[in-house]
């Protein structure tokens, strides 16, 4: 398949969003249990939100550039019934709506315990929004994997792996994110939320790998001598029925060497799992407040190579009709 | 219930490509339309077409074979493409099971294409709407066109009536005939999307003559001097 970057980027920046909301929330749980010390409303919680909020935002306008027409966006929201795509149209928009919402009430501190459960745990308006929302972006995970996982005839992506790694890659580049944004606002949770990055970003590195070694071994199920309906082993195109390009020829081939796309891989494999661990380490090592920093935007930047790879991977049985220019 | 369908008998089509070239003058002025290209007279040249004829060679030199092969939408039965449509642009009608593209609710994502295992699709840059063959939905439902010319553009072009159009529930149309008595069969079977269009394969006429065959021994002119095999009577021995 044909990596388009507006898919590149919506799919890695929601990513990113969902997990450092979650990141930014599981902090709230955990020193509401007194595991962690509490953090300033404004500063962090409300900052955070808005930081997860513009990294959803920057997807969302991404995926608008993916559209022949955005100003009819608002019609994919009708069959979710039917389509993954569809119901991640509206999941989105839901979640970013409680990531404000939660941001927001941190924001005007609106922090007093509406009321306490058995006694110890004292329950706020903003634990409540970000349940939910939390609930939301784990859906939102499924809805965007799914769009993918959900295409059977795309045999690299018709699996539960495809959505393990969506939802593992986001929680581990979120986490890095809030590791980033603790070492940046001087908040002492950097060692909290760089653990937690690392070992999403381990768990996802297995889940990634797997997946690597079932595409290589994948062997498909589709082939030429049932696309056209004649039995023989040696079959070969002589024209494809014009001479140019079609949608056919752009849309499902990725047009690079396989040079560029082993490269791609390697690259990725060492800037998404491999530096981020080192730098997270050697940050704690060094007590740096600078590398969680890069090993966010490392992360990041091989993230988008990891989505690249992943449409370039994908074989499409369409393309069994278009192997020969002519 | 009424599916219309094609069925292309790849044993007479000859790879005119009349099919192709019709669909397009037809439709790219029909209700389907426009269907724009790229750079038409340049080099790389690029365009929307509902039906494209490609053309295999089988077997190895010289016991080849080539076989043309015209394809387009299949009107799947179970379309894998439309339930993934997020604005149900994508449709089948309920009253013919033509699939068909909505071209005002369409936001040109272009999931259902990935979801067409046969490259039926083909998106419309100029117009950034996803188009496909509609069947000549503007033709075969137009009750002003006589019943002869209710067919779809490519059926009446085609100057060796390789494509037959008709209902394929009906089991005595003609397009279910052709199925059933001269192995009509479906592409890439194996996906569950029970495509409406149907092929029907390249067939060999073979014909046994006999030696025999080849000897008039009843020619009453005795031109060819035959012996009688023997000298019992035969079938031939009429003549005599
Ligand atoms: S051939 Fe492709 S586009 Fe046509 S109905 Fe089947 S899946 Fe849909
Ligand atoms: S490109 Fe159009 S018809 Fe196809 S899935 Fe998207 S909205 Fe539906």
């Amino acid at each position: 398949m044909l990596p388009a970057f507006s898919v590149i980027f919506l799919t890695t920046l929601i990513g990113v969003g969902q997990g450092l909301f979650l990141a930014l929330y599981t902090g709230q749980v955990y020193s509401l249990a007194k595991l962690l010390p509490a953090q300033d409303s404004l500063s962090f919680y409300a900052i955070g939100s808005f930081v997860a909020l513009g990294f959803l935002a920057g997807g969302l306008l991404a995926s608008f550039f993916h559209l022949g027409h955005p100003e009819r966006a608002w019609r994919a929201a009708s069959q979710w019934r039917t389509s993954w795509l569809s119901r991640e149209v509206i999941v989105l928009p839901i979640f970013m709506s409680l990531v404000a919402l939660y941001g927001l009430v941190h924001y005007v501190g609106w922090t007093t315990p509406m009321f306490t459960i058995s006694g110890t745990l004292p329950v706020d308006f903003t634990l409540l929004v970000g349940f939910i929302a939390s609930v939301a972006a784990f859906a939102l995970f499924i809805c965007t994997a799914m769009i993918y996982a959900g295409v059977r005839f795309v045999h690299e992506w018709h699996t539960w792996l495809t959505v393990a790694n969506y939802l593992l890659i986001g929680l581990a580049s979120g986490f890095m994110l809030a590791a980033a944004f603790s070492a940046y606002s001087s908040v002492p949770l950097v060692g909290f939320f760089g653990i937690w990055a690392v070992v999403f970003t381990l768990i996802a590195l297995i889940t990634r790998v797997t997946s690597l070694i079932r595409n290589r071994t994948l062997r498909h199920k589709f082939n030429l001598k049932s696309a056209i309906g004649v039995r023989h082993s040696n079959i070969q195109q002589k024209a494809q029925g014009f001479m140019g390009e079609s949608f056919n020829t752009r849309e499902f081939f990725h047009h690079k060497s396989e040079g560029v796309v082993r490269t791609i891989r390697y690259l990725f494999l060492l800037l998404v799992f491999l530096v981020p661990v080192v730098l997270i380490i050697s940050s704690y090592l060094m007590q740096s407040t600078n590398l969680p920093i890069v090993a966010f935007l490392v992360q990041y930047l091989g993230l988008m190579l990891e989505r690249w790879y992943f449409f370039a991977e994908a074989n499409h049985p369409q393309n069994l009709y278009y192997q020969t220019k002519s | 219930m009424t599916q219309l369908a094609l069925v292309i008998d790849l044993n007479v089509c000859v790879g005119c490509h009349a099919c192709v070239t019709s669909c397009k003058e037809w439709n790219t002025s029909g209700w389907a339309g426009p269907m724009p290209d790229q750079r038409p007279y340049d080099a790389d040249p690029c365009g929307v077409f509902f039906n494209r004829v490609q053309t295999y060679e089988i077997g190895e030199y010289p016991n080849t074979e080539t076989l043309h092969f015209p394809k387009s939408c299949l009107h799947c039965e179970d379309p894998p493409c439309v339930p993934v449509c997020p604005t149900g642009a994508s449709y089948k009608r309920e009253d013919n099971g033509v699939v068909l593209v909505d071209y005002d609710k369409c936001i040109g994502c272009k999931y259902c294409s990935w979801a067409c295992p046969y490259g039926a699709r083909e998106f419309d840059e100029k117009n950034k709407v996803m188009k496909k063959c509609t069947l000549c939905i503007d033709r075969i439902t137009d009750m002003s066109l006589p019943e002869s010319e209710r067919k779809p553009a490519c059926v009446l072009a085609c100057p060796t009536s390789a494509r037959i159009f008709g209902d394929v529930h009906d089991p005595d149309s003609e397009a279910s005939r052709a199925i059933r008595e001269q192995g009509g069969y479906q592409l890439q079977p194996e996906w569950g999307t029970e495509p409406a269009n149907h092929y029907l394969p390249r067939r060999r006429t073979l014909m046994h003559i006999h030696r025999d065959e080849l000897i008039r021994a009843d020619n009453p002119l005795k031109k060819e001097e035959v012996e009688l095999p023997s000298d019992q009577e035969t079938i031939d021995d009429i003549a005599w």
